[in-house]
């Protein structure tokens, strides 16, 4: 490992992520995860443009709360495609239609989809393991190496914390203090602004009291937006 | 019902099949994972019910799964305890909740009052300390625990749910994700110890909501928690000032909660049915 202590970049350890979804295994997820992109307008162009080489589901990662969200989102897609209810052109853009919190793509593509300004980036590509061998994880890991100018990091919770905005996110799928300011119903008006904690547990006695953590309140706010996700469309 | 197949994708077969838990009236569920390998999920699967006409069918499966799922998500929001809806497809039938760990409040009552009598239950602290400890441990205990259904049950009523099916096998004891690491987690999948938990630490969490309604009454409240009586009284006969317990307490938690246990002592008198019909 010569020299491998004094590289900043972890992009050279940092791999394209190939997930297969339980009961999905026949359709792998090939993500990437980017920091400090520099060419979102020209990513974004190809996707407008319909260009078939840039056929990914490009999201803004500053909108996403975890893995799960995300692997969400990706079941839902894949899931509806394979029952022929796509709403929109493709799987790949309807994983981020599959991340709105409501009915309207657009709104779905302007919350979560690369814009310009977009500096931290998620990239799934959706493969067919049984019939599609063109698209293999290597084939995807140098294209997204050659395309994207960013620095790649591995897929892991840990990492998308470090890149999402927690505000951005509550406000996305209107999650605020108020909604669950504790018990009593005492609705605490002045936290409504929701500045600093997002959902809040029941105070239950078995648990401890006072705020939640940043680790429980992402775990609530992750059920609440899978939840949201899934009855989308209803 | 007899053997049904799980719909697409759940019948893939290059995955582990979900083990089957309960088959009830409308639903089964099973044992499975969601999005990963490592994530448990319980997968509620109503199938098609072939008496019925088909367009009448899928109308009221979609409409109860949603039901259910709103419910849950709604409690969430609120900071009620209760599993998170992981995904769902109602053409299809089936509804992937996350997985409780833990022990039904039915299985920690059958656990901790045997070997205790009545009247030690109902004794106060100061009799018991002539008690050996250990009951007068596993006493305070279970007391604490009632206040926890109290105020779980209490928060629910509060945001304007009621359960519709609340007993004891619908109300779990979670243990801390302290005791819950190397128990549970060293093998997901592994069902926890049969004998109960060793002590009754946790967060009480609610199941079940698929008989869940919105937009409720004191009436509705006041039934919910006749039916939880019901079902102390019926599996555990000396758990009667325990369930006191669980009303003082829920008394306690919200405004509105005394008009609701004066409601009550209506319903006990006439039985859960307000109407004489049906």
């Amino acid at each position: 490992m010569e020299g491998a202590s004094d590289r900043q970049d972890t992009s050279v350890y940092a791999d394209i992520e190939t997930i297969r979804l339980p009961f999905l295994d026949d359709y792998p997820l090939y993500i990437g995860l980017f920091s400090h992109l520099k060419n979102a307008t020209f990513l974004r162009k190809q996707l407008l443009e319909g260009n078939q080489d840039f056929e990914y589901a490009l999201i803004d990662a500053t909108s996403i709360l975890s893995v799960k969200h995300v692997l969400a989102a990706a079941f839902r897609a894949i899931n509806d495609m394979l029952h022929g209810r796509l709403r929109s052109r493709n799987v790949h853009s309807e994983i981020v239609y599959s991340l709105g919190a409501n009915n309207n793509i657009t709104d779905a593509f302007r919350h979560f989809g690369i814009l310009d300004s977009t500096t931290a980036l998620l990239v799934i590509k959706v493969g067919r393991a049984s019939s599609d061998a063109a698209v293999t994880h290597d084939s995807v890991s140098a294209h997204l190496r050659a395309n994207v100018e960013g620095q790649l990091l591995p897929f892991n919770d840990e990492n998308i914390v470090g890149l999402s905005d927690m505000a951005k996110i509550r406000k996305l799928y209107k999650i605020t203090s108020a909604d669950a300011a504790g018990k009593g119903g005492k609705k605490k008006g002045a936290r409504a602004d929701g500045a600093t904690n997002g959902v809040k547990a029941a105070l239950d006695g078995g648990g401890k009291g006072g705020p939640l953590t940043a680790q429980e309140e992402r775990v609530e706010m992750e059920a609440v937006i899978l939840g949201t996700m899934a009855m989308k469309g209803s | 019902m007899t053997s049904h197949s799980l719909p697409a994708p759940f019948s893939n077969a290059s995955s582990a099949a979900p083990a089957l838990l309960t088959q009830g009236a409308e639903a089964l569920v099973y044992k499975t994972v969601f999005l990963s390998a490592d994530t448990p999920c319980a997968l509620k699967y109503r199938p098609p019910k072939t008496w019925r006409h088909p367009i009448l069918d899928r109308r009221l499966t979609k409409q109860r799964l949603l039901s259910e799922a709103r419910t849950l998500t709604k409690c969430r929001r609120e900071g009620v305890k209760c599993p998170g809806v992981l995904g769902a497809d109602w053409d299809a039938g089936w509804i992937a909740l996350e997985w409780i760990e833990g022990y039904t409040i039915r299985k920690c009552l059958d656990k901790f009052l045997h070997g205790l009598e009545a009247e030690d239950i109902a004794s106060t602290n100061k009799e018991a300390e002539n008690k050996d400890s250990e009951e007068a441990q596993k006493r305070s205990e279970l007391w604490d625990l009632m206040a926890r259904v109290g105020r779980a049950v209490g928060r629910l009523h509060e945001i304007g749910v009621v359960h519709g099916d609340l007993t004891t096998s619908n109300l779990m004891l979670r243990p801390p994700q302290s005791l819950r690491e190397g128990a549970f987690d060293a093998e997901p999948g592994a069902a926890p110890s049969n004998d109960g938990p060793e002590d009754l630490s946790g967060d009480v969490v609610l199941i079940d909501f698929g008989l869940a309604i919105q937009l409720v009454q004191d009436e509705d409240r006041a039934v919910d928690l006749y039916v939880l009586e019901r079902a102390f009284s019926s599996t555990h006969p000396t758990a009667e000032p325990l369930f006191k317990e669980v009303l003082r307490v829920y008394g306690e938690s919200y405004k509105g909660a005394k008009v609701v246990l004066r409601r009550l002592e209506e319903v006990r008198m006439r039985g859960r049915k307000k109407s004489m019909i049906g």
